[in-house]
């Protein structure tokens, strides 16, 4: 079943034209790595998808329903938008934890916010919180978590904050979870850490579309890859069609920067 | 004498001490309303918001105190000589007399609600992008963005020029003196005309002294409190 699909999508900030047009699908259940040079176009793709940029042209389609159409002169209410924004979670390059929070009340703040909705919530209220929190306590378990659950952002490690916002996106089970450069923030010694709970994740056909500068760890965790230039796919397929002996010179070229 | 003049700055102080509380308990939420003017995306309302906060800021908080209580005298005046007044003509008739304190409240919290809001402002704006993008993205709506995310970061971060601020009204309420508001000042200098003492006006200083060494101590520790983390 095809997860995710986008259509032709365009984005301009002012002269700068982003996104010249990008098509592709995903699957349920796989993970899609999208690589390119800076300015290729990466991050405006998935800021677009998720909402926080408004593309110019073209359609965003997640589990058949569509989220996003440019052309539609349909004016959304703030609440359906919300209600869209739910079914896909974003982990960001610079985590934006809160700082004021604990870890747990990192993870739990939205869900809690959101269950302020449910019809039974005021009956129900304290068994809908200690749920919460019990979700919560799992995920951070599942992103090996488990001890830091009363620290806040400001004593953990840049490895542990990005897993901490990786649960936070997790905690409103969203069904499909982008990740923007989530290692480009961390020093390389912590770069594994995150590595391994997006393979971990990968290994529970979670469907995922990763923004990423690690080409051996696209190698090995995606599905599908796309490589971007100058705001088109340049090409793409499986990692052994991209990465393999009849790779192309100019993404030979790009991958080539990163071994050195 | 000493115990007769402590006791007349005692009921001065507390004169000052009210114009003091109405005027933070006004201008806190006031000045919360003019910063979101001031950052409005419709320009009308942003210039109109800005260009008062600049005449605010830019005239003496005395000269605004006069403005204030002799200005709706003045058209006070002028209704009363109208004949036939309509109902608006003589309701600004009664404007001619009114309560000097009403005068000095309303003057304090216009003038501190647009201090306070550049402060809100300054707050607001230095709260990185990403923690908006982050609640939009976990579905939270702008409001609970705002109260549950941004608000306490910002409380954080104000509490220094806050804090600054609000010791200067603690001496600024001394300018209500002069429209004959009996604070401390003003008590302190009768004693000058009516016995030709000056240590009275010297003495007002320890009231100051103590209040704001308390209020110094309230900062410090509600600065302690929110010490807990660093963004």
């Amino acid at each position: 079943m095809v997860a995710l699909e986008v259509k032709d999508l365009h984005k301009s900030f002012g002269k700068n034209h982003v996104l010249k047009g990008v098509d592709f699908t995903l699957d349920e259940g796989q993970v899609l790595a999208v690589i390119g040079s800076s300015g290729s176009g990466k991050t405006t793709l998935l800021r677009c998808i998720n909402f926080l940029e408004t593309a110019d042209r073209g359609q965003v389609i997640v589990n058949g329903e569509t989220v996003f159409d440019a052309q539609s002169t349909k004016k959304e209410g703030a609440k359906e938008k919300r209600e869209k924004q739910k079914k896909i979670g974003l982990v960001f390059q610079s985590f934006n934890l809160f700082p004021q929070y604990t870890v747990l009340e990192n993870v739990t703040l939205a869900p809690k916010l959101h269950a302020k909705e449910r019809p039974d919530y005021r009956q129900n209220k304290k068994q809908i919180l200690n749920e919460i929190d019990a979700m919560a306590l799992d995920i951070l378990a599942e992103v090996g978590l488990s001890d830091k659950t009363e620290a806040y952002p400001c004593e953990l490690s840049g490895g542990q904050q990005q897993r901490v916002s990786i649960a936070r996106a997790l905690a409103l089970q969203p069904s499909i979870l982008f990740f923007d450069e989530p290692t480009s923030a961390l020093d390389p010694e912590l770069t594994g850490e995150i590595l391994r709970v997006i393979k971990g994740l990968a290994t529970k056909k979670r469907t995922m579309v990763i923004v990423t500068h690690e080409m051996k760890f696209a190698h090995d965790v995606a599905d599908k890859i796309l490589f971007m230039d100058k705001g088109v796919i340049a090409e793409a397929g499986t990692p052994d069609e991209l990465f393999g002996e009849n790779a192309s010179e100019r993404l030979r070229a790009f991958i080539g920067q990163f071994d050195r | 004498m000493f115990w007769e003049v402590t006791q007349s700055l005692l009921a001065g102080f507390w004169e000052t001490l009210k114009i003091f509380l109405i005027t933070l308990a006004g201008a806190l939420p006031l000045g919360l309303l003019i910063s979101f003017g001031s950052m409005s995306k419709f320009r009308p309302l942003k210039w109109l918001v800005r260009t008062f906060i600049w005449i605010i800021r830019g005239t003496p908080l005395m000269l605004q105190l006069i403005v204030v209580y002799y200005g709706p005298g003045l058209i006070g005046n002028w209704a009363a000589k109208i004949p036939d007044p309509n109902f608006l003509i003589a309701w600004m008739a009664q404007w001619s007399v009114y309560d000097r304190f009403l005068a000095v409240i309303i003057a304090f919290i216009i003038n501190y609600a647009c201090y306070f809001s550049e402060i809100y402002r300054s707050g607001i704006e230095s709260i990185p992008r990403g923690q908006y993008e982050a609640g939009q993205v976990l579905g939270m709506t702008k409001s609970q963005v705002f109260f549950k995310v941004v608000l306490m970061q910002v409380v954080k971060r104000i509490i220094p020029p806050m804090s600054n601020e609000i010791i200067t009204l603690v001496k600024d309420t001394s300018l209500a003196r002069i429209i004959a508001v009996y604070e401390i000042i003003w008590n302190a200098q009768a004693f000058a005309k009516s016995d030709g003492l000056i240590w009275p006006l010297f003495y007002t200083a320890a009231f100051y002294l103590l209040f704001n060494g308390l209020l110094t101590v309230l900062f410090g520790k509600i600065e302690k409190k929110l010490d807990y983390y660093h963004a």
